[in-house]
């Protein structure tokens, strides 16, 4: 195992975030706020509490998925992509790592930000709502395994994209809509039953709910189904990487 | 010894169906400096991004230092440095970071004294806390050696290390060649200045259209396919070729006043003489000669023409 190469690696993506902070970490602190002052404050003090949890306490958890998944996307898949789009790639390519290590050093760090940042955005909600953690184990595996599989499919991402319109379109369109329909917002009991089906196919619900569930003990899905569903997605992502890296997909001709 | 890179049988197909590679067979030895000489999409960048792991081979064995590169990628990389054609940079980096980045990527640990003696042997201390980004092309081309460099490696690929570099520049590169052959170190050079073949290499290949035309010695090279030319200004002019000249490779100018005569390089001392003494014989005066080799170049465009 080549440790000098991936903590290389890793200092070097992470010494992009602090290059970048104001992008990294003050514009999704600025961004979540916003919402906890439309949703949580202006909307949501006209709104009771949801399924006995005051609104913005109710909502916080999906924010914090929210800037996690949009986070970890972007980070996995730039920290691969530009090089891809220099060139400097051909150092690594060249290097004496294996891919599984180049893996380690990029994903690490891109899961390593969307923690940090998806802890200060909780830091955040503490100053709006009042947070209250049932399941402080549970919260933290939900929040790393969630970090680790969209860090990696980010990654996945990086390789295919060919330019930044690709790089950013899974981010940009795909994301949000998952994100605003898989129950961060709401509680999905509130939709009429067609659309609560329409919701199970959605996989950012499982997350959501998981991760509320390690919160206020209330869920939308079964909170070992949603445990089941993470861990799919993860060996779903290692399984498209492990491909990628064998055949040398859009990275060794 | 045995080389220190060995490609036997060596082929590359993309996926686009084109052939870049059509068996191709070369042992580098220590310690050489090696020139590849060939047009543009010959194969050059090809061979030397197998070699170095950025390219998956599509058939044929490529060995450093008696391991597979594909089988024991970890002990050739450890071995081999890469200076790529294009000036690829991360611009936002300081120089001490990217190269500090180099040699952990490599698996090396920190060692900021080599470092330091890497960026001074390039005349680029001064510079090493600027953004590469402000740097020139010709500092950023040293900032692309010094990445190489810093894992200390024996062998070094150059991918055409002076495309678009001014003389002076050039002349610079190559005494950074010079000092690292001087430190043991092998290295490989792709071109198309034929100039800089002549000047530095040792041995010199020609690769086209997939395939290693030639592989030789330099001097050999120069006096096997090298043609001499001797030219004598004649004192009056003839009309005609005397029949008693008619054994020499000879060849009148249209006004007569200048005769030129052909031979190779290595068989100087026979035709020279007799040619002139047979002059002599025919009473045919001159009052000035020359004579001209033939550069690399030109055996180089002889070469890549007949066989294109």
């Amino acid at each position: 195992m080549n440790v000098e190469a991936v903590k290389s690696i890793y200092t070097f993506e992470m010494a992009r975030m602090r290059r970048t902070i104001l992008q990294s970490v003050i514009s999704p602190v600025i961004t979540t706020s916003l919402y906890f002052i439309v949703f949580g404050t202006a909307i949501g003090s006209r709104i009771q509490t949801v399924e006995g949890v005051s609104y913005g306490a109710f909502i916080t958890p999906g924010l914090i998925m929210l800037t996690l998944l949009t986070q970890c996307i972007g980070n996995g898949s730039i920290g691969i992509y530009f090089p891809k789009f220099t060139g400097t790639i051909y150092e690594i390519l060249s290097a004496p790592i294996a891919m599984t290590e180049i893996l380690l050093g990029y994903v690490g760090a891109a899961a390593s930000k969307g923690l940090i940042i998806g802890l200060i955005i909780l830091a955040t909600a503490s100053f709006f709502v009042e947070i209250r953690i049932a399941h402080p184990f549970m919260m933290v595996v939900f929040l790393v395994l969630t970090a680790v599989t969209f860090s990696l499919f980010g990654f996945i991402i990086g390789i295919w994209a060919r330019n930044f319109e690709q790089l950013n379109i899974v981010p940009m369109l795909v994301v949000p809509p998952l994100t605003f329909l898989g129950g961060s917002f709401y509680s999905i009991n509130m939709l009429p039953p067609f659309w609560q089906a329409v919701s199970h196919v959605n996989p950012v619900l499982y997350l959501v709910s998981g991760f509320r569930w390690s919160f206020y003990e209330i869920a939308d899905v079964n909170p070992v189904i949603s445990l089941a569903m993470i861990s799919f997605f993860l060996l779903l992502c290692l399984s498209v990487i492990g491909w990628m890296f064998k055949t040398g997909y859009r990275l060794r001709s | 010894m045995a080389p220190i890179v060995s490609v036997e049988k060596l082929t590359k197909t993309y996926g686009n169906g084109f052939q870049a590679l059509k068996g191709v067979d070369l042992q580098i030895e220590e310690g050489e400096i090696l020139a590849l000489l060939g047009p543009n999409g010959a194969g050059k960048t090809t061979l030397i991004s197998i070699i170095c792991g950025i390219v998956n081979p599509s058939s044929g064995r490529v060995m450093v230092n008696g391991h597979d590169v594909v089988r024991d990628f970890r002990k050739t990389r450890s071995l081999i440095g890469l200076v790529p054609q294009e000036l690829t940079t991360d611009q936002f980096e300081t120089v001490w970071n990217t190269v500090s980045f180099s040699r952990g990527v490599y698996g090396c640990k920190a060692n900021p004294a080599l470092i330091e003696k890497v960026l001074k042997d390039l005349s680029l201390w001064s510079k090493k806390d600027n953004m590469i980004r402000e740097l020139s092309g010709g500092m950023k081309r040293r900032v692309l050696i010094a990445k190489a460099l810093s894992h200390e490696p024996k062998v070094l690929f150059l991918d055409e290390p002076t495309a678009g570099v001014d003389v002076n520049l050039r002349r610079e590169m190559w005494q950074v060649v010079e000092k690292l052959r001087e430190n043991g170190v092998t290295i490989i050079l792709t071109t198309h200045y034929i100039e800089e073949a002549e000047e530095i290499a040792d041995r010199v290949g020609v690769i086209n259209g997939g395939e290693l035309l030639l592989l030789e010695d330099k001097k050999t090279l120069m006096k096997k396919l090298g043609r001499k030319q001797l030219r004598l200004e004649l004192s009056a002019p003839l009309a005609a070729l005397p029949p008693g000249l008619a054994g020499f490779n000879l060849v009148l100018s249209d006004d007569g006043t200048a005769l030129m005569h052909e031979y190779h390089g290595d068989e100087a001392q026979g035709s020279v003489p007799s040619l002139l003494n047979a002059l002599t014989l025919e009473n045919i005066h001159f009052k000035d000669l020359s004579t001209r080799q033939s550069s690399l170049e030109d055996i180089f465009v002889a070469l890549v023409g007949e066989k294109a």
